[in-house]
């Protein structure tokens, strides 16, 4: 995989293009941390099954083809091929990213699943929406707003440092919506998420999800990013 | 509705007020039974993309045509621009929909039989030949990222055929004006998941059983006269 290194002086002192020893690491598919039924009735172990072996992995499987393409293409020079890549990178580099996010937004109910947030995030959560109950609401309109395929995620944007509710299309990991946003929640509004189960009723799919949403993983997150000084202990 | 009234000064009155009627739409019966593309397209797909998806778009278009209307009478530009995103999505959701079920038929009425006369020949010309044309509307239909469709178009100035993919409802026409539809392909999700599973390659390959390529001839003819 890797080249050798090589470095071509011409003569005039130009310095040509020096090949250096890159490596390639390509991904793969994480397990799921649950069983696929784990999450009935909420959602089906057919969907769980379909949408981890199956859809998760071929974003995975082209992820994986396109670095290598891409890997070639930096090689070559080939500009035009790199630029032409980019749209197999991002669907399936996204496609990778967001599920793998949301296999941990996921818990089954017996582990926690549904538990509304405490603490810290909990507190984050009044101040930018008002409620706990607010929130899921404007998550469940955006969601079921969303034209087409995509996310609707909860979001901490480092800067602000606030919450909001973003969403992003197709495969668009959140990052694409602002560079200063970290993912807590993503919930994936694709048919593919719900359709066997829930037809072409989303808004159901929206509103069953929250009892088996993880919210302890999203505290953690949140608690990592916002790496706030604690005065909350002291005022509260 | 407003009545028409015409200012007397000289200088052009800002806000003219038309008469206007506002035109809704219903939902066009399917041309046969929800079983009948069985085993190329399950009855339960049918029944619903029809009654729940295209029947959806239908009435969410007419909503956002009652508020166009509201905003236009009463020259709220802002409410008018925010708009268009509710009546392309739906609008275009009904006007794709009302052309697919024209594309699909039966079997026994004709479903699948190649296309004879002008467009077999248009095929033959501009992509080498039938199977070549399938080819290509699969492939780019496999490819497309997200939810979309897949055309066969006829572009009315350059009068070729070309194969095009638009995201989301986009109608064809928002890839070329002179693009004319005559076949198109819904690849969401929602049109062959239940059957299908995540294997849209496999509903590609068997959607051109149930293929009505009389209609698409006709629209053809029509359009390259």
């Amino acid at each position: 995989m890797a080249l050798l290194r090589s470095i071509a002086i011409s003569s005039n002192k130009t310095i040509t293009l020096a090949r250096s020893a890159r490596a390639l690491t390509t991904t793969t598919l994480p397990p799921l941390p649950y069983s696929y039924d784990a999450l009935e009735p909420v959602i089906s172990g057919e969907i769980m099954m379909l949408h981890h072996q199956k859809h998760h992995q071929t974003y995975v499987t082209n992820y994986n083809s396109a670095l290598e393409l891409l890997h070639t293409a930096m090689d070559k020079g080939d500009v035009s091929a790199v630029v032409g890549l980019q749209s197999a990178v991002k669907f399936n580099g996204g496609g990778h990213i967001n599920h793998s996010i949301f296999w941990k937004n996921l818990r089954p109910v017996n582990a926690g699943g549904g538990e509304p947030p405490h603490k810290k995030l909990g507190w984050q959560i009044d101040t930018d929406f008002g409620s706990f109950n607010a929130l899921i609401s404007i998550m469940n309109a955006e969601g079921a707003a969303l034209q087409g395929s995509g996310w609707v995620w909860l979001a901490f944007d480092k800067e602000l440092k606030r919450l909001e509710v973003e969403t992003t299309a197709n495969q668009d990991p959140l990052v694409t919506k602002g560079a200063t946003l970290v993912p807590l929640l993503g919930i994936d509004v694709w048919e593919h998420a719900y359709y066997l189960q829930y037809k072409n009723v989303k808004l159901e799919y929206l509103k069953n999800i929250w009892k088996v949403i993880n919210w302890e993983y999203a505290g953690e997150v949140y608690e990592k990013e916002a790496q706030w000084c604690d005065l909350s202990e002291e005022t509260k | 509705m407003a009545l028409r009234s015409v200012v007397s000064r000289k200088t052009l009155a800002p806000a003219l007020r038309h008469y206007r009627s506002l035109t809704t739409f219903t939902l066009p019966d399917l041309p046969y039974d929800y079983g009948a593309l069985e085993p190329a397209i399950s009855g339960e797909i049918m029944r619903l993309h029809h009654q729940k998806h295209h029947q959806t778009y239908v009435t969410n278009y007419n909503k956002a045509l009652e508020q166009l209307d509201a905003a236009v009478s009463k020259g709220d530009a802002k409410g008018v621009v925010q708009l268009q995103s509710a009546l392309k999505f739906n609008g275009g959701g009904h006007v794709n929909h009302s052309i697919f079920w024209q594309n699909l038929k039966p079997v026994s009425e004709g479903g699948g039989e190649p296309p004879h006369g002008a467009l077999g020949w248009a095929i033959d010309k501009d992509f080498g030949s039938l199977e070549a044309l399938v080819k290509k509307i699969n492939s780019e239909g496999a490819a497309l990222q997200g939810s979309g469709w897949v055309w066969l178009a006829l572009d009315k100035e350059q009068k070729i055929l070309k194969v095009e993919t638009t995201p989301n409802q986009d109608p064809l026409v928002t890839k070329g004006v002179s693009l004319v539809p005559l076949l198109g392909v819904d690849v969401w999700e929602h049109a062959y998941y239940l059957q299908y599973k995540n294997v849209r390659p496999d509903y590609l390959t068997n959607i051109w059983k149930v293929i009505n390529w009389k209609y698409a001839s006709e629209v053809y003819e029509k359009e390259s006269a």
